[in-house]
């Protein structure tokens, strides 16, 4: 892939953000790609003047996660849009749509997953 | 101000930009991707055309020899008419029809010979 | 004053594009507003699971109807840097040649509608009527009036003739003449300037950290497109991006009418330099491993991201579309706003929701 690549953990992605603004970096995107049946990675894709910063995170599908919208408040929709597909959860974004934002309410599957992971009552 | 108003003048005295269809058909242009046939006194049933489609419309049945396929499913795309090993898929100019009933189209065929 | 909430769209007739947004308003000023979506999410880039990694260019082509090559292009330039094919030259200036005249029908259509937005019917049908030439010479080389399909991984699947590109000058020249005549209605028109200028401001720095991209960025005072990267052949032709100051919709406004000279120029360029040569190299093995990939569409930055793993179905595809980079600025841009230009701003970021959704 073009451009370096960080692999951070969980909990030094809102930092390695903020060290991505302060160093004028624009958020292109976010990606989830599906491992296994219990953990994801998600890339943070940011870009300089066309040169490319790729933050690499190794999450479990259940796990909480830091949402980067206090940083860059462009990631609410692609963030939520994970919630949708992959049924990962972001703690403290700034538009949660609770994933509703493609599907209905009566939704309760992540279908770009292999395996759903059932996610309790907290969701909604 | 004022400043639509020569290009409304023009198009006053102008003809109408459109054509009265079905009065008036243009022919259709050389390299159209139309509708989609197959000669079945060449094709041999290969099934690439079924493999290679991407919206999945061909099906190709060796044992009763036939060739079936959707049009409705069809984008004509025309990636099966490049891969024919024989040449028998061939687009035609006119883009298809509309009808009363979608209907597939299932073409019998012969098995030319035992070797694929 | 007690706030209200007015639903916009899906359905709204000045945008046939199944947006909504949530609007709450105070008297007739925008407070806040939310867009919500889901009424054209297809799940595209699930399909990657199912159809092998050729079938999907012809996939990728259908995620968005106005842009359909330029997303088959850049899928295109993943795969060939995945594999390290090196895709031939005339290749790579025919792609130029129909990217750019992609561009050139996607900004007179977003023109149209931009017209439509403030209640311009004459000028909308002027900007259609202007349209329907390219598309016409889109149907006479390829074979279809938008999607295209000319992109294969590597390479391109049908050619153009001198004659052929001949006849794509002389239109290109009616063009221009047509587009022309109406520089002024767009520019300076007592009714456009009246409902464009001074709406939906951003600076420059709001841009940026919004993360905004193609003419909405440009408009804005920044020099950034993604055609700078020099993909395809673009790094042969001269070209510069096209700056506006202000950043309200007039000068999004302006930057698409500027940039369809400039497509023009790009297509004269291409054709006058175009070498001779294969079409397409052969597609050998299956690709593995990742790559991103980047090109300019007419509504700015598009980004895929594409995971293979050595067989012939790829693990991940992802498209980040413009539009989807974009809509951010609405959030910031509406407040404040007359809910009566709330169409006209909303269509100032040129929004393809088949697109942002998938």
């Amino acid at each position: 892939m073009q451009g370096e690549v960080i692999q951070v953990g969980v909990d030094n992605v809102l930092g390695e953000a903020a060290r991505a603004k302060a160093e004028g970096y624009r958020f292109v995107t976010m990606t989830c790609v599906e491992l296994d049946a219990a953990s994801v990675d998600l890339l943070y894709h940011f870009d300089r003047d066309f040169e490319l910063r790729h933050l690499r995170v190794r999450a479990a599908k259940e796990a909480l996660l830091p949402s980067i919208t206090p940083v860059y408040l462009a990631a609410f929709l692609v963030e939520n849009e994970i919630q949708d597909l992959f049924g990962l959860r972001f703690q403290g974004l700034a538009i949660d749509y609770g994933r509703t934002l493609y599907f209905d309410e009566a939704v309760r599957q992540a279908p770009f997953c292999t395996f759903t992971v059932e996610d309790g009552s907290k969701d909604g | 101000m004022l400043t639509m108003t020569p290009n409304i003048l023009r198009n006053l005295v102008n003809p109408a930009a459109t054509r009265r269809y079905p009065k008036t058909v243009r022919p259709p242009f050389e390299n159209n991707r139309g509708v989609l046939t197959n000669d079945m006194a060449i094709c041999t049933l290969c099934g690439t055309c079924a493999v290679k489609c991407p919206s999945q419309c061909i099906q190709v049945d060796k044992k009763t020899a036939t060739w079936c396929y959707d049009p409705f499913a069809c984008v004509l795309c025309g990636v099966c008419v490049e891969h024919c090993p024989t040449g028998s898929l061939r687009q035609g100019r006119e883009y298809p029809r509309p009808v009363l009933v979608k209907a597939p189209v299932v073409l019998q065929g012969s098995i030319k010979k035992k070797s694929d | 004053m007690a706030q209200t909430i007015i639903p916009f769209g899906p359905q709204h007739p000045v945008l046939p594009e199944p947006l909504h947004l949530k609007l709450t308003v105070e008297d007739e000023v925008i407070a806040e507003a939310v867009p919500a979506f889901g009424y054209v999410h297809r799940g595209l880039e699930r399909l990657v699971r199912i159809r092998d990694f050729q079938q999907m260019v012809l996939v990728v082509e259908r995620i968005c109807g106005i842009c359909s090559i330029i997303h088959g292009m850049c899928y295109c330039q993943g795969m060939e840097e995945l594999m390290g094919l090196d895709v031939p030259p005339r290749a790579r200036f025919l792609r130029v040649i129909w990217s750019e005249l992609h561009r050139i029908q996607s900004h007179l259509l977003w023109l149209g509608l931009f017209a439509d937005s403030f209640g311009f019917e004459s000028l909308f049908m002027e900007f259609w009527k202007i349209r329907e030439k390219i598309l016409d010479t889109h149907e006479a080389t390829t074979g279809n009036r938008i999607i295209v399909s000319v992109n294969v991984i590597g390479g391109v699947r049908k050619d153009l003739d001198s004659a052929q590109r001949q006849a794509m000058l002389d239109m290109l020249g009616e063009v221009e003449e047509a587009v022309r005549r109406l520089e002024d209605t767009v520019l300076s028109d007592y009714t456009v300037c009246k409902r464009t200028v001074g709406k939906g401001v951003l600076t420059a720095q709001q841009a940026k950290d919004l993360g905004l991209v193609g003419p909405v960025l440009r408009a804005c005072g920044v020099a950034r497109d993604t055609r700078l990267l020099g993909y395809a052949a673009f790094n042969e032709l001269d070209f510069e991006p096209l700056v506006e100051e202000g950043g309200d919709c007039h000068a999004r406004c302006k930057v698409r009418f500027r940039e369809i000279f400039q497509s023009i120029d790009l297509i004269r360029q291409a054709s006058s330099r175009i070498p001779e040569g294969e079409l397409a190299v052969k597609v050998r093995g299956k690709p593995d491993g990742e790559v991103v990939s980047r090109v300019e569409q007419p509504r700015g930055e598009v980004f895929y991201y594409l995971k293979a793993n050595g067989t012939k179905n790829l693990d991940r595809l992802r498209v980040r579309t413009p539009t989807f980079a974009n809509i951010p600025a609405l959030i910031v841009m509406l407040p404040g706003m007359a809910l009566s230009d709330v169409p006209v701003v909303l269509l100032s970021i040129d929004p393809c929701v088949s697109c942002t959704e998938r």
